[in-house]
């Protein structure tokens, strides 16, 4: 059984949490210009590495709230917890978010809000 | 329901000498069994074939099977990178059944379950295909309206299924508790008498042996580390043995679908789990039949050699350790003895993990590719084994044609665009 390190209860067996699957993924603002393809990266499309993996758990049976957490799938090592909408800070996490195919995505470049200025919108 | 003829290919083995029969097995015990020859050879990579299947689990041999039985395309190559039928196919509860909800899944189910009917005959291989039927019980009011919903589906699809009462399901499997006492009694229960199991192994090498006789080479301990392109076009694979050229790849390999998708830079909609089972030590007969239960989540048979096969639902995390947490074997277990109390004392003898490539819909994904020549087979989640000879038979096609045929067009990878998916949660969420 992995043991989860709960950032808010500290650590805990890991029959009290459910997993939600990968972190990071934006959602695409309303009003987006997505076409069919694009938007499945969001909706359907995972990440699924044979390594470092970043995805969410809920400490489902203890606090209930979510958190962050970068393991590996072949180890099934916890490098890091992290709090719901930062950065992980491990070299290895940290690159597993910035190398993510995710990352270069038309869905995650429309989850931002369009920057404002040449455009003037 | 309609769907392509069924199509069965050469069948037997094209090498007379080397097929199984009680004749072969007179001739060779006066030789005091020295002579069998081995069932396929250790083939090393040629520099190029028109096909090549990575995953040498039972859907790529199959596919590799059909591929030259079907369509006569024999200079192919199955590749694996470590034994024959070592990953899913033989990590799974051997459980074979084709009553699902939907028209799409019914079609290519039942295109499978016709296959296995038949199928030791035309491999000439003994893969202890034994019909003895799969019984899904319900333990609340709201699950039986549900199932009742779905034995008239299935029927319409002209599939049998039929509804058992508890008096009924008492007099079918004497050792289940019907007992209406219990935390989650038993209130019903639908029954595919053509479902059963297989022995796992021997359809991986059953087909390996007949694949192998039709002039394929099948070859072990081979990884693939690279796909090769030139522009949109697959020209062919990088592998530990060497580079094989070829302009037809089809990839085959469940758990490690999405590493492989990357290699060509795709993505897919899969998250590998793992699916855990365990066998008990071995008893006498008790239980002559499959039973499985997705609201107390568990399935059991017994095997031929008198263990109690059992399996539950995916673990919670994606992995690729091939062992899961302990939670989930101890609810499988719970669940078993409140149903069958017979069970309590038994030992448990071994106990696994297998990685299993989970789809959103619970569907798999025969498809076609942005890359010319590159195919997938993948997705089929926790209930694969069922399908082996039906996947692989459409995936042959796909392959041998360069486009679906009506059974496997639903599952192409489109579906996540257009939305059209194919949600069997209802029928294979758990019960496998």
């Amino acid at each position: 059984m992995l043991q989860l390190n709960c950032p808010f209860c500290g650590l805990r067996d890991e029959a009290e949490f459910s997993c939600g699957g990968e972190a990071h993924i934006a959602r695409p603002l309303a009003g987006n210009q997505l076409n069919d393809k694009d938007f499945a990266d969001y909706l359907f499309l995972r990440d699924n590495p044979k390594g470092v993996f970043l995805e969410r758990w809920r400490h489902a049976a203890g606090c209930r709230r979510w958190f962050n957490v970068a393991r590996h799938t072949v180890s099934h090592e916890i490098i890091e917890t992290y709090a719901m909408g930062s950065l992980p800070k491990s070299k290895a996490a940290r690159q597993a978010y910035q190398e993510s195919w995710r990352r270069k995505t038309a869905a995650e470049a429309a989850s931002k809000p369009a920057k404002k200025g040449k455009e003037g919108r | 329901m309609a769907g392509p003829v069924l199509d069965r290919g050469i069948g037997g083995l094209r090498d007379k000498a080397k097929r199984y029969s009680v004749f072969s097995l007179a001739r060779q015990a006066a030789s005091y069994h020295t002579g069998w020859q081995q069932a396929w050879r250790h083939a090393e990579p040629k520099s190029e074939y028109d096909a090549v299947i990575i995953g040498g689990g039972g859907h790529g041999l199959a596919t590799a099977y059909y591929l030259a039985s079907v369509h006569g395309m024999t200079n192919i190559a199955v590749i694996e990178k470590g034994w024959l039928g070592g990953g899913n196919t033989g990590r799974n509860t051997t459980i074979i059944r084709s009553n699902y909800l939907w028209d799409e899944s019914a079609s290519i189910y039942e295109h499978a379950l016709k296959l296995w009917e038949g199928l030791a005959q035309d491999l000439n291989f003994n893969i202890m295909f034994s019909q003895r039927g799969v019984l899904t019980i319900a333990h609340s009011e709201h699950e039986l309206k549900e199932m009742s919903r779905r034995v008239h589906a299935i029927r319409l699809n002209g599939i049998d299924s039929e509804i058992l009462s508890p008096q009924e399901i008492k007099t079918f499997v004497p050792i289940m508790n019907t007992d209406q006492s219990i935390r989650y009694p038993v209130m019903g229960g639908f029954l595919q008498k053509r479902g059963g199991t297989a022995r796992h192994d021997a359809v991986a090498w059953g087909y390996a042996r007949a694949a192998d006789d039709l002039g394929a080479d099948i070859i072990q301990n081979c990884e693939v580390t690279a796909l090769r392109r030139s522009g949109r076009r697959i020209t062919g694979i990088e592998t530990t043995k060497g580079v094989i050229k070829t302009s037809k790849v089809g990839c085959v390999v469940a758990g490690h679908s999405s590493v492989l998708a990357e290699m060509a830079g795709m993505h897919l909609p899969l998250a590998s789990r793992p699916l855990q089972a365990l066998v008990s030590e071995p008893i006498k007969p008790i239980l002559d039949t499959v039973i499985m239960s997705n609201a107390v989540h568990m399935y059991i048979s017994q095997s031929d050699k008198g263990e109690m096969v059992l399996g539950a639902g995916v673990d919670k995390y994606n992995s690729y350790a091939q062992r899961g947490s302990f939670p989930v074997p101890e609810h499988m277990l719970e669940a078993a003895v409140e149903l069958f109390p017979v069970l309590s004392r038994l030992r448990m003898l071994r106990h696994w993990g297998g990685i299993v490539d989970t789809c959103p819909d619970a569907s798999p994904i025969i498809s076609k590719t942005d890359v010319d020549g590159l195919y997938f087979n993948c997705g089929w989640g926790t209930g694969g084994f069922k399908a082996t000879p039906g996947s692989g038979h459409v995936f042959a096609d796909l392959i041998a044609n360069d486009r679906p045929n009506s059974i496997a067009e639903p599952y192409a990878l489109k579906r996540f665009e257009t939305g059209f998916l194919i949600d069997e949660h209802g029928a294979a969420g758990v019960a496998h």
